[in-house]
């Protein structure tokens, strides 16, 4: 470390981070690469003709023929790669049969509702599940880390479509406290005009305070489900990450001191503990998106997770490799974007440490 | 043997024999195990899921996929007659359907787990032991397939191979050896230069003898930890493939399918769709409660 103050150090200070620069775009593009690869390949092995979907089964065989040229599958395997890669790179991951349409304009419809939900839900997940793990840490072995021990648990063991359906029954069926399935209710849809496609925004800037009101009831019952699900892992991690900082030595100098137990809980070990706590946040984040799918379709909710599986089930195979290609390059941009983070915030990381 | 109990003799200091050392260690790891209630709990789960899958026709009262009456037996409430959990929409018992319902779920698991495990071992302790571009290339390979939300990788694949619960178990064993190639890679690299391995190359071992019969058992317990705390989410992930209609197919009594089939009756029949979901949970809780308890147990770095 005492190198960084010589100017020779400084210099491979730099050299050092522009090498970690360097390898981590290499890493990054590599992975992307493989995405493309792993697509690539289950779209090869489908049972499905890719020229029949196109041309329906009643085409002639001239027809056939023209079109099978015209899809490339007459080239080897390494150049229909190559072609593949150059459309994805271009933002040309095909049509839909389903809609029709280009699937980039479909992904782009449909991923600000996804992008709401995980949002609302990473909020009530972190709001909630920091300050429990902080508690069940400082009463650790008592009734309340138990408590937070057990939630957490049936986080895990519960399957997510099962509580959503659960939660509709009670909430919206029985207690009629929240709206049901669906984003809006039809009476408001087009009450907005859209602008960013996140609902509670567009309502909120136009200060349609009923719609917003509406939509507010419609997701805070999958965001809640969603955001309980982030709040078991973050309180679960929390808990560990405060245990190990309130037994470090500079929280028995700071009791010594007389500094009072609380600001010596939430303020200097907290602190501490924030930093790997972004990368959890970051990654549960990313797992949203996985939880999406299944809540989605629970609540009808028209975003990527419900496009994929209505893909799915209709075999549109170009929608599900595009939807699980955007998914997957989401989750390793925020991986990294979390690894980054990471090594901003803590200075020994940044240090080279 | 003669003054000595059998405790005694597995709890002695000095063992006279390798196996009297290997099972006092065991007889060891068990009173630690036995000690901790939530894992006995987990344990009971796994156990009890075992034993009603291998004796399920025994314990069903009535035909999983057969229905009774159409006119008389549908939509039966929990506790009407001898229906203990009630009827579903096709009259069929779902008591008896969930118990049947335990043979998918164990076959699940435990072909996951055979699948995924020696792939994950034999990546991981291959890319350790060799180290240099073996090792690069493996784990970069291991980290695309780390790179996918499983789910969404286990969807693709069953979209590409179609759906039903031998692709769906195909899927998710893709989707989950590559955490324990890298536990297995870990656990390498801290024995590769260690006295022993040197010992045995130097006796002129090859390298397919030294992974396998040297390096591979010493990775096997935490990876098979790591296999336990994993079962509750392939049983998740399998309920939720079924769930969306792409693992087991009807009338199979898989209990998320049968979960997506009591959805559409869930306002006025909450038990058909609530019923399977109960005994999902039970069980991915048991597994979670097992696999936590072990890891305490066996892996004593990671107690807290």
């Amino acid at each position: 470390m005492s190198d960084t103050t010589t100017g020779g150090g400084r210099d491979s200070a730099l050299l050092r981070v522009a090498w970690k620069a360097v390898k981590l775009v290499a890493t990054v593009a590599l992975t992307f690469l493989g995405l493309l690869v792993v697509t690539f390949l289950i779209g090869r092995v489908v049972p499905v003709d890719p020229v029949l979907a196109v041309v329906g089964d009643r085409a002639s065989q001239s027809v056939y023929d023209r079109v099978y040229l015209e899809l490339g599958l007459d080239k080897p395997l390494y150049e229909q790669f190559w072609i593949y890669l150059q459309k994805v790179m271009t933002g040309d991951f095909g049509q839909s049969f389903l809609t029709k349409r280009d699937i980039v304009d479909d992904i782009a419809r449909v991923f600000p509702a996804t992008l709401e939900l995980a949002t609302v839900a990473i909020l009530i997940g972190t709001v909630i599940g920091i300050p429990m793990g902080v508690w069940a840490a400082v009463r650790q072995g008592r009734f309340a880390d138990q408590a937070v021990r057990v939630l957490g648990l049936v986080g895990y063991s519960a399957p997510i479509f099962w509580l959503g359906l659960l939660g509709l029954l009670v909430f919206y069926a029985r207690l009629q406290w929240v709206a049901g399935p669906g984003r809006i209710d039809i009476a408001y849809e087009y009450a907005l005009t859209p602008k960013t496609g996140l609902l509670l925004l567009d309502s909120a800037m136009q200060g349609q305070w009923e719609v917003f009101r509406n939509v507010f009831s419609h997701i805070i019952l999958p965001a809640s489900l969603l955001g309980y699900f982030s709040m078991a892992y973050i309180s679960r991690m929390t808990r560990s990450f405060m245990l190990n900082e309130l037994a470090q030595e500079y929280v028995t100098t700071a009791r010594v001191k007389g500094v009072p137990e609380w600001r010596i809980i939430w303020v200097h070990a907290l602190r501490n503990a924030a930093v790997p706590l972004v990368t959890v946040v970051a990654l549960s984040y990313a797992n949203l998106l996985e939880g999406s799918v299944l809540t989605e379709t629970v609540f009808a909710w028209p975003g990527l997770g419900q496009y994929l599986t209505n893909s799915l089930q209709n075999a549109d195979m170009n929608a599900v490799l595009g939807g699980t290609l955007v998914i997957g390059s989401i989750f390793v941009g925020l991986n990294l974007l979390s690894d980054l983070l990471y090594s901003l915030l803590d200075p020994r990381v940044r240090r080279g440490r | 043997m003669t003054a000595m109990t059998r405790r005694e003799w597995l709890l002695s200091e000095r063992p006279a024999s390798r196996r009297q050392a290997r099972l006092g260690q065991a007889y060891r790891t068990w009173l630690t195990f036995r000690s901790n209630w939530l894992a006995m709990v987990g344990l009971g789960i796994v156990l009890a899921l075992i034993l009603v899958a291998i004796f399920a026709d025994v314990i069903a009262p009535y035909n999983p996929v057969i229905g009774g009456d159409l006119r008389t037996a549908r939509f039966l409430p929990p506790l009407t007659g001898d229906h203990l959990l009630g009827t579903d929409d096709l009259a069929r018992d779902i008591f008896s359907r969930i118990v049947h319902g335990s043979r998918l779920t164990l076959m699940v698991v435990v072909l996951v787990a055979v699948i995924a495990t020696p792939i994950g071992l034999l990546v991981g302790t291959t890319s350790g032991y060799f180290g240099g571009w073996v090792d690069t290339v493996l784990m970069r390979i291991t980290d695309i397939f780390l790179a996918f939300p499983r789910l969404i990788l286990a969807l693709a694949f069953v979209a590409a191979l179609g759906p039903g619960i031998e692709n769906a178990i195909i899927a998710i064993a893709i989707t989950s050896w590559p955490p324990y190639a890298r536990l297995a890679r870990a656990e390498t690299l801290t024995i590769r230069d260690s006295d022993y391995i040197n010992a045995a190359r130097l006796q002129g071992a090859s390298s397919a003898r030294i992974l396998w019969g040297h390096v591979t058992p010493l990775c096997l317990s935490s990876v098979i930890i790591r296999v336990t705390l994993d079962m509750a989410g392939i049983i998740l992930t399998a309920a939720g493939l079924g769930f969306l209609g792409l693992g087991a197919q009807p009338p199979q009594p898989e209990w998320g399918a049968m979960i997506a089939a009591g959805r559409r009756f869930l306002i006025d029949q909450w038990w058909v769709a609530t019923m399977p979901g109960i005994a999902i949970f039970i069980v991915s809780l048991g597994f979670n409660l097992l696999g936590d308890g072990l890891r305490d147990v066996l892996d004593p770095k990671a107690r807290k």
